[in-house]
């Protein structure tokens, strides 16, 4: 499995009206390959989100293409690109992201209940998510009670139930301890030790520690 | 588990829940109500229509000054008024009458049936044509002397016995609801009315003092033969007769069916501007909760959610709300209507009758359906703002 990027540009319209356009992500080449974990860093506002939204199909580039094994993925109807993100992708999206409606063990199994009920095997994994994450005993508490450390955490199990081929990880230790931020770059590393391609959007200097290479993104262009 | 996140949404924002059930309760309560009323009055005015079975009614010229006229004729209220007898026979014999039959008015003190005065009218068995057509579908025998016929809201039952004015009377059947104040009436043949008149007089407790029943009737109700126009025959009663003033029976009922032309209308305003009220508090309340909710709709779009499946699940909401809500304002409205009928039907002062009960659930079903469909098209917009929603652009928006 390869995931690549190939000249994707990213514009947005700053005002309704005139043409204040803003080129968010400009012209950039990445290939994300699976057992690799790539580190994308960069400051405030250089595109990392942005383009990290645009490989997970999430965010259509004005330009360029995202190819999984070479299909681009903006070419599916938005119900294929959304079983593609449901069964082959895994993204734990920046802040707390939790269904407050449900539990988190709920929430972890949501992937596995959008187009189906959940097997013994997805009761399974989750399961052993919760416990290597050390959430196993908040299984059956609503997302309100927990700490942001927790939610993150319950935010990665939910990423990695489905076992995704390419997994996006967009600032996942931003608002955690020392402690909490080393255990996520392992748990991050140790996925793509499993055969996954792990891309992580971070300020976290650490996580060079952790990464096979490192990115990074000035004013919307990628540098390695 | 995705498909009861809905109700798990429902039940998360319990206060949002329950002003979105209330609001389509109250939809629903009101399009029940107005259509039900409407339904009745029609019911009713189709009813008195059916029960007068005369074209022209004749009455003495001091009757038509009262205010309650109408009502007492049309629709059986209490009140009485009187003419001479020799009169009625020459309006008779005038040319062009096919049937001509004389009725004799009584209100009762209050009855052993009755905790308030009841109309009594007497019919001339061998002449009548509207009494007793209505009268045989429930008690298909002549009325003997003390026999009486009673209306359907009076509580007495075939076989009890009733006093009027100390005269012993027998119930011999119990009429079929009309909606009108026919509905607590008693009628029995002329004989046995001018009797209790003739014992209301010795107890003084007749308004008329110095009248002889065997002389006098109430009105004469008319059909005109084919030789002659119901007009013809109306301008020749008026015209030859100074004492009595002969009205077209369809005019007396253009004034009921004018008001409830005008009820009609003020209910399809108000369900109108309810619909259209509640239409708008809908489509806010969703807009708002779509707004509050964008963050998790994005979230789950993140997970694989397709733009249809979470259109799905704001349908799927409106639909849970709207189902709840309509059988709550259904219920609601039942409760208040039904019971409460013979209390709109005085407030309304015009003959309401409730229909039966396969139309109340006809008109229940559509209440409900409108109510829900409200809400499912006020959520229709919602969704497809979500379903168009851009969820990169949401989730960087939070950065």
């Amino acid at each position: 499995m390869i995931l690549k990027g190939e000249g994707i540009t990213k514009e947005f319209i700053r005002e309704s009206r005139g043409s204040n356009r803003f080129t968010a992500v400009s012209d950039t080449d990445i290939i994300l390959e699976a057992g690799k974990l790539t580190v994308l860093n960069g400051r405030s506002g250089s595109g990392k989100t942005t383009l990290l939204n645009m490989l997970c199909g999430l965010l259509p580039p004005t330009r360029g293409k995202v190819l999984l094994d070479s299909e681009d993925i903006y070419s599916l109807d938005d119900k294929r690109l959304s079983m593609l993100r449901n069964q082959r992708f895994g993204i734990i999206p920046q802040g707390q992201t939790a269904i407050h409606s449900l539990t988190v063990k709920e929430n972890i199994l949501l992937p596995c209940t959008l187009y189906g009920s959940p097997d013994s095997s997805d009761e399974a994994r989750a399961k052993e998510l919760m416990e290597r994450l050390d959430i196993a005993g908040l299984s059956e508490i609503r997302p309100a009670k927990l700490s942001g450390g927790e939610l993150r955490r319950m935010s990665i199990a939910r990423a990695l139930i489905r076992r995704p081929e390419v997994i996006f990880a967009d600032e996942p230790t931003g608002d955690l301890d020392d402690e909490n931020t080393a255990a996520v770059f392992g748990f991050l590393q140790n996925a793509a030790k499993e055969g996954a391609a792990v891309l992580v959007v971070t300020h976290e200097s650490l996580a060079a520690d952790y990464a096979d290479s490192v990115l990074a993104m000035t004013a919307g262009k990628l540098k390695e | 588990m995705f498909r009861s996140l809905p109700f798990k949404n429902l039940r998360g924002k319990p206060l949002r829940t329950a002003v979105l059930v209330t609001l389509t309760a109250l939809l629903a309560l009101t399009f029940l109500a107005g259509t039900l009323t409407v339904s009745s009055l029609r019911s009713g005015l189709a009813s008195l229509e059916n029960r007068l079975g005369a074209e022209i009614i004749v009455v003495p010229y001091e009757a038509t000054t009262k205010k309650s006229f109408e009502n007492i004729v049309l629709q059986g209220s209490t009140g009485y008024f009187y003419m001479d007898k020799q009169l009625a026979d020459k309006v008779c014999s005038a040319e062009g009458i096919g049937q001509c039959s004389s009725q004799f008015y009584l209100a009762s003190t209050s009855a052993g049936c009755c905790s308030i005065p009841v109309q009594i009218i007497g019919f001339d068995p061998d002449t009548d044509f509207t009494v007793q057509p209505w009268i045989r579908r429930s008690f298909d025998e002549p009325l003997g002397d003390g026999d009486i016929v009673v209306g359907n809201d009076l509580n007495a039952f075939v076989g009890d016995s009733l006093q009027f004015y100390g005269v012993e009377c027998r119930v011999a059947a119990k009429l079929d609801k009309t909606g009108t104040s026919f509905d607590t009436t008693v009628f029995a043949n002329m004989d046995t009315v001018k009797r209790m008149t003739r014992a209301s007089l010795d107890k003084g407790l007749n308004s008329f003092k110095n009248i002889d029943p065997e002389k006098v009737v109430s009105c004469i109700l008319i059909n005109t033969s084919d030789e002659r126009s119901a007009d013809e025959v109306l301008n020749d009663i008026n015209i030859h007769n100074k004492k009595v003033k002969a009205v077209r029976t369809k005019e007396m009922i253009s004034g009921v069916s004018d008001s409830l032309g005008g009820v009609s209308r003020i209910v399809g305003i108000l369900i109108a501007a309810v619909w259209l009220l509640g239409g708008v508090i809908l489509l806010l309340a969703f807009t708002m909760s779509v707004n509050e909710r964008k963050k998790e709709f994005a979230v789950l779009r993140v997970i694989g959610a397709s733009r249809g499946k979470l259109a799905r699940t704001v349908m799927a909401e409106s639909l849970a709300v709207g189902v709840l809500g309509s059988l709550i304002g259904i219920g609601l409205g039942l409760l208040i209507m039904l019971p409460f009928a013979g209390a709109i039907e005085e407030l309304l002062a015009m003959p309401y009758l409730l229909p039966d009960a396969g139309k109340i659930a006809v008109l229940a079903a559509g209440a409900a359906g409108a109510s829900i469909l409200t809400g499912v098209l006020a959520a229709a917009v919602s969704a497809y703002r979500i379903s168009r929603m851009d969820t990169g652009v949401i989730l960087r928006g939070d950065n």
